[in-house]
């Protein structure tokens, strides 16, 4: 069966420049809804999953759910501290963090409006049970003082959040000394200082958590049952990374399938668009179908050259839609969590997967808008298309 | 008469592309219908709020309480009627994702300052001899099919272990934006429980809700509040109820702004695909319009069909989705559950729904119009699609 030049459809496309362009760009535009839906929630995932470590434990008040709600007594966590699991720093100190976990509302820079912030005292150990924290600007905040270290994203966004300046919480003034940066995680949306310190300006006698490092990341299945099952303790264990993926399962779960329900319903609209194109395709080029079948092209041929048609003007609206949804990878999202209740800060990730899914999802309207038309085109008798001329 | 039959005409020329478009549109319109609900009921907290409801928190944040003695300084501040303790109890029944809103509240003076909710005289006096009583909302009821007389037990994540309720009472909304889905109790028996169980956290108030007389001197009552607890170990902020349900909504603010954006996009989507239903008929057409403007017709005459054309279908797109909106939304809404207690389309969508696809119609028809109008007959006689 010899093939119809793709030149020819390409050829086509660009005779009727309007009606391509106009497709196209519907395409593109639900081509970009789909891909920036995925790069959102891709992003969320990422901020996430840099943000627990696989082998920390996150120990909190049973069906607390987070860490702003839950409580942990001192001397619980001094029982959760002294498992032998618990791996040992350098200097022979375990490696445990007891930890005060509130929400503290500050007015956003720019609108003023006041927006929860997780405001975390972290415990001697704090700092070495996060490695992918580093210090951007200035210094971390010193142990038993009032000076705090604000998230990345903090310091950009909110009012009262640089170096030097300082906020008023816990009947406090506690002083800015440094920016951290956390590579992406949700710690960038958080402030750090004194655990202790903390305790006493909230008047707090419970911690909210207790995370520690395992020896080995297996040991897990070791402490969660003794933890769970001892009868001074009425607590939840989970992996620091399960902890926090559960943390955005609403988010997560929001996004997905609000954007993809749009995604379908955008596609049927530019389907039949393509459609619509296709349909005038053939029947503008009823005469010339009739001579390609005269100058032997078979059926088959005709339909493949509608539909690489097709695909080509799918194959120019993906272009153009992940063009313009890569350029959102600039853009950074912060939103309240409603589990965390408090404020998040997550960017979209363009991955080599969403590059492939979208470009199936392109193709598959192109074949579906066009598959009926080529149908009709190549369905044509010879003598009707010739006379239709 | 004669111009709108023929554009009738021209319109049902080519079927399968009128209906094609047709149906595209009211993809479209339904999607924007839909998405401007959603946003609405974003909203519906801050447009259910009354105007003479203030909200006194701490000020640091909502996680911090207040103690309850708050209760009767704020009552003594002039120009206040009622105040009442007011918890967020945060439970959830039997699986976490069954989330509902409950509240402790102080139920004579809450329900004094929020007439929309409607309860039966005789399920009102039961609710309130049984501290251990619940008010549901009528929603919440048909959702998990709870009756009068069930015990509803639920676990606690803010207020630790399980506590359980008997559904005394049924509440309704005077109106379709109340809000049905909240569960009420006794805040006495969220605070005698919890004497017992965590002493320390006992006789604390999360919200204090704020009945004033005259809603114009808001501002200065809630002002005289605060000024009350400066420098306290619990500094308040006190706002209107409005004010109040906005903070939530701005902190929400991006997804808001997403849906909008998106809900936008979906017009132009379809206005791509209008405009080139137009274009295409347009240009098969050119002979005939030449034809027409060598009979005498003038360009007006002539761009004026594309436009009744165009906004003709668009019209009839956008009816057929407006009247699919009605039903979809009502099960979408039901879907969603308690996540959107108030799911309702408006006139306003229905008015922007119209307004969309008439402007689709109209921009579609533009550039075609245009370009027919402006043709020489020489050129649209010699012209072939």
């Amino acid at each position: 069966m010899k093939a119809i030049p793709f030149a020819y459809s390409v050829r086509n496309l660009w005779t009727r420049k309007l009606t391509t362009a106009l497709t196209a760009g519907g395409m593109a535009l639900v081509v970009f809804v789909f891909a920036a839906v995925l790069m959102l929630d891709a992003g969320l995932h990422q901020a996430l999953v840099a943000t627990g470590q696989y082998d920390n434990i996150v120990v909190t008040r049973r069906a607390a759910g987070n860490e702003v709600q839950s409580g942990v007594e001192r001397a619980q966590a001094a029982v959760v501290a002294s498992q032998p699991e618990i791996a040992v720093g350098p200097a022979g100190e375990a490696l445990v963090s007891k930890e005060t976990v509130v929400l503290i509302a500050q007015p956003k820079r720019g609108s003023g409006v006041p927006t929860n912030i997780t405001v975390r005292g972290l415990g001697p150990a704090g700092r070495a049970l996060r490695p992918q924290v580093r210090v951007a600007s200035g210094r971390m905040f010193r142990p038993g003082s009032t000076e705090i270290t604000v998230g990345r994203s903090i310091a950009q966004r909110f009012e009262g959040t640089e170096l030097g300046q300082s906020l008023r919480f816990g009947a406090r003034d506690w002083t800015v000394v440094g920016v951290f940066d956390a590579a992406g995680s949700g710690f960038d949306s958080e402030i750090w200082g004194d655990g202790e310190q903390m305790m006493q300006s909230f008047r707090r006698q419970a911690y909210s958590s207790v995370i520690a490092r395992l020896a080995a990341p297996e040991q897990f299945e070791l402490i969660k049952p003794r933890l769970e099952s001892d009868p001074r303790l009425t607590v939840d264990v989970k992996r620091e990374r399960v902890f926090y993926e559960e943390q955005s399962q609403m988010m997560s779960n929001f996004i997905r399938i609000l954007g993809l329900t749009l995604s379908v319903i955008f596609s049927i609209g530019a389907m039949i668009g393509a459609m619509i194109t296709m349909y005038a395709a053939v029947a503008n080029r009823t005469g010339e179908i009739g001579a390609l079948r005269a100058l032997g092209f078979r059926r088959g041929s005709i339909l493949l050259a509608f539909l690489a048609e097709a695909l080509a003007l799918a194959a120019l609206g993906w272009t153009v839609g992940l063009a313009l949804a890569a350029l959102m990878q600039l853009v950074h999202i912060s939103t309240l969590n409603w589990q965390s209740f408090a404020e998040l800060a997550f960017s979209f990730a363009l991955t080599p997967q969403i590059v492939l899914q979208s470009l199936g999802f392109a193709a598959a309207m192109g074949l579906a808008g066009g598959v009926l038309p080529a149908l009709r085109a190549a369905r044509l008798r010879i003598v009707d298309a010739l006379r239709a001329a | 008469m004669q111009s709108l039959k023929l554009i009738l005409r021209n319109a049902l020329r080519h079927k399968l592309r009128t209906g094609l478009t047709v149906l595209g549109l009211i993809v479209a319109i339904l999607a924007f219908g839909l998405l401007q609900t959603v946003v609405d009921a974003w909203y519906a907290g801050a447009n259910a709020a009354a105007p003479n409801r203030l909200v006194t928190r701490n000020a640091i944040s909502l996680v911090f309480p207040m103690p309850v003695h708050y209760r009767d300084q704020i009552r003594a501040v002039p120009g206040v009627r009622g105040v009442a303790p007011f918890n967020w109890f945060g439970g959830y029944y039997q699986d976490p994702k069954n989330f509902f809103a409950q509240f402790a509240v102080d139920p004579v003076p809450f329900l004094a300052m929020y007439p929309e909710y409607r309860i039966a005289e005789d399920e009102l006096r039961a609710f309130l001899r049984d501290r251990k009583g619940a008010v549901i909302g009528r929603k919440l009821a048909a959702t998990y099919g709870f009756k009068i007389g069930d015990t509803v037990p639920l676990q606690g994540t803010i207020y630790p272990g399980v506590w359980s309720f008997t559904v005394r009472a049924i509440y309704d909304g005077a109106e379709a934006k109340t809000d049905t889905s909240q569960m009420l109790f006794h805040w006495t028996y969220l605070n005698e429980t919890m004497k017992q169980r965590v002493p320390r956290r006992a006789d604390q108030v999360g919200v204090f809700m704020v009945q004033i007389d005259e809603p114009q001197r808001s501002a200065e009552i809630g002002q005289a509040i605060d000024q009350l607890f400066r420098n306290s170990l619990a500094e308040t902020r006190t706002e209107t109820e409005k004010a109040f349900q906005l903070g939530f909504v701005a902190m929400t603010e991006a997804i808001v702004v997403a849906i909008r954006v998106v809900s936008f996009v979906v017009i132009f989507i379809i206005l791509a695909v209008m405009a080139n239903t137009m274009a295409m008929t347009a240009r098969e057409r050119a002979p005939e319009y030449a034809t027409l403007k060598a009979l005498g017709f003038g360009p007006t005459y002539v761009a004026r069909l594309i436009f009744g054309e165009s906004v003709a279908i668009a019209l009839i797109g956008a009816v057929i989705g407006i009247v699919f909106t009605f039903p979809v939304a009502h099960w979408f809404g039901a879907k969603m559950g308690m996540l959107f207690p108030v799911f309702e389309v408006s006139a306003t969508t229905v008015g922007l729904q119209v307004a969309c696809a008439v402007g689709v119609g109209m921009v579609a028809a533009l550039l075609p119009g245009c370009r027919a109008a402006r043709v020489r007959i020489v050129d649209g006689l010699r012209a072939i699609g």
